[in-house]
């Protein structure tokens, strides 16, 4: 019998504490796939944030640092200055990343600091239960903005993709969602370009998954999904924002 | 080796560079920039890294990856910046990684100044992070002790696998003074960092840096194996200099700068007829507890004198455990004590000591 599908090597066999419907999976999966079709598993070195995707460093069959609030595009530059033949990437959600995180992942790009990011935005405070993100949409209730978001008493969502294209060291920014089997194949394949980026030497690379958070947006699985495809989408537009040269 | 003449902070760099540090990140303060000024200069001859980091909290996470890739690494900063590492300082000390850390104390609270100052001593041994940790603190007191602690400072985090911290005054950082480099040579036998995530080349399985552990147990387990480290440090590391302790009436027990200006004292007094003795820790952390063992019982009292309105008091008395009267002096905010007052309060105890 032939094999049509079957785990990546680049996922343990541990089970993931993942909420049913949640898309990290499928976006760990992407990842995994990819570092494995690169070949270099076995040169590559995670930084798992602090957030939903903490516990990262057991389902990544690689090296893994766990780094604080924050902090993951820091603690990755230490270790890409130490070892820069080596891939290091960054897994961080949104509050993670577009909030406590933001002078860390600014200046990791402004540096140019040749590390991948995976950014997961699902407009939410997972792990903590719920609480308002800086990419929580206006008028989305949140445990900490529980009459709805208004741009008013906190500002308009913040879109980081956007943000960090305008930063000359960043060399492949890109937003992609998992919400269908073919934006999975686009996901897959902005995951890929980003980590040849780095392997090529040429500087920050960022893809920004927008994903879906069925528990604390109090919806079921494909609910999200359609929330996503009708609220996220509209003011988180998919595509590229900057890529290298020749590829434009 | 002949000697050199170099200031503090540029001492602390070339030491580090000789024990083999070749990553440093650091971020711009006041009184401790010759030392990454130093780093920019000398690293890259060095087939090393030198980076300015956008904040203290980055460069203290740039520390934490790239101690945790198996490199000698190092930054430093002064008081409202340590105050800023001290999140990458507990995670380091979770994570049971080494690296040197470097305190060149100015006055505080808050912004406070740029002059000298020894206020940063609770910041110091008992930590401005989470948790129980504890760092291995040393407190030189003349350039060549900085620039032999500091290389001691590598071998001593790579063998416990903790942080360590060198607190020096502002003075320390800005004088300078005639220093020699010898031969470095680690008095631990030190083993390859195994632990290190240097990516697993497909033949280990994956070397996890972490200090998050969401079983109380396990996260016991962790604490019971620092407290371990913590016991063989106590036991083994804890170094003190004893000076004129002989037929002493009261040991003054200064750090740093400040046990520079009781030896003046000392030697003043004694031309007085009054025997002052001095403990001067050269550990702050593990603090030298022995020392006051061995007070002899012509001494009276103990006084605690710093540059800082009384915190090394607390460990004084605790290793004086009531033997003895402890008293204080100290000037802070970047004041510098002089002889002469030091000297009136001595008399001033000894009066009331008899």
């Amino acid at each position: 019998m032939a094999i049509v599908f079957q785990k990546t090597k680049g996922l343990t066999d541990k089970e993931t504490h993942y909420c049913p419907g949640c898309t990290h999976g499928i976006i760990h999966r992407l990842t995994a796939e990819v570092l494995e079709e690169l070949n270099v598993l076995g040169d590559t070195i995670g930084v798992a944030p602090v957030g939903c995707s903490v516990l990262a460093y057991d389902y990544f069959n690689c090296d893994v640092q766990q780094a604080a609030h924050g902090r993951a595009p820091a603690v990755a530059t230490g270790i890409k200055r130490v070892q820069p033949d080596k891939v290091v990437f960054t897994y961080q959600g949104d509050g993670d990343l577009a909030s406590i995180g933001t002078a860390e992942i600014v200046h990791a790009a402004h540096r140019g600091e040749k590390i991948t990011t995976i950014f997961v935005n699902n407009a939410i405070y997972g792990m903590t239960g719920g609480q308002m993100a800086p990419t929580t949409l206006i008028g989305q209730k949140a445990t900490t903005s529980p009459y709805g978001r208004t741009a008013e008493h906190a500002g308009m969502p913040l879109r980081v993709c956007e943000m960090l294209a305008t930063i000359e060291g960043s060399v492949f920014v890109e937003r992609v969602s998992v919400d269908t089997p073919a934006n999975v194949r686009k996901a897959k394949k902005a995951i890929m370009k980003a980590f040849q980026c780095q392997i090529e030497g040429r500087g920050f690379s960022i893809v920004e998954v927008l994903s879906t958070c069925p528990v604390n947006w109090g919806m079921t699985p494909v609910d999200s999904i359609t929330w996503l495809q009708n609220n996220m989408i509209p003011y988180y537009p998919l595509g590229n924002f900057r890529k290298p040269e020749e590829d434009k | 080796m002949g000697k050199v003449l170099m200031k503090g902070n540029e001492a602390i760099g070339a030491a580090a560079i000789k024990a083999g540090c070749r990553f440093f990140f650091g971020y711009p303060i006041t009184p401790q920039n010759e030392l990454p000024e130093y780093m920019s200069r000398e690293l890259p001859k060095n087939e090393g890294v030198f980076l300015q980091a956008e904040s203290e909290v980055s460069a203290i996470n740039m520390v934490y990856g790239a101690a945790a890739s198996g490199a000698r690494v190092m930054t430093s900063s002064s008081s409202p910046g340590i105050a800023l590492k001290q999140e990458g300082i507990t995670y380091i000390a979770a994570a049971e990684l080494p690296c040197v850390i470097v305190n060149i104390v100015r006055g505080g609270p808050g912004l406070g100044g740029i002059q000298p100052a020894q206020s940063d001593y609770y910041q110091a041994t008992r930590g401005g992070g989470n948790g129980d940790y504890k760092l291995l603190v040393y407190a030189p007191a003349n350039l060549q002790e900085l620039v032999d602690l500091t290389q001691d400072a590598f071998d001593a985090a790579d063998y416990y696998r903790t942080p360590v911290m060198i607190v020096g005054d502002g003075m320390i950082g800005q004088m300078m003074e005639p220093i020699e480099f010898k031969e470095h040579i680690s008095r631990f036998a030190l083993s390859e960092k195994d632990w290190a995530t240097t990516g697993t080349k497909g033949q280990r399985e994956p070397n996890i840096i972490n200090t998050l552990f969401l079983d109380p147990a396990k996260l016991e387990e962790l604490n019971f194996r620092l407290q371990d480290k913590y016991k063989l440090i106590k036991s083994n590391e804890a170094r003190y200099e004893a000076f004129n302790m002989e037929n002493a009436q009261i040991v003054l027990v200064a750090y740093g700068t400040t046990s520079r200006i009781v030896k003046n004292v000392i030697t003043d007094l004694k031309d007085q007829g009054i025997n002052v003795g001095l403990i001067r820790p050269i550990t702050l952390w593990p603090f030298p507890e022995k020392a006051f063992d061995n007070i002899p019982s012509t001494c009276k009292a103990l006084m605690s004198v710093e540059m800082s309105f009384g915190q090394m008091i607390d460990d004084v008395k605790i290793a004086s455990n009531g033997r003895l009267p402890v008293h204080f002096y100290g000037r802070s905010g970047g004041m510098i004590p002089s002889p002469d007052d030091i000297i009136e309060k001595v008399k001033e105890v000894i009066g009331g000591a008899k």
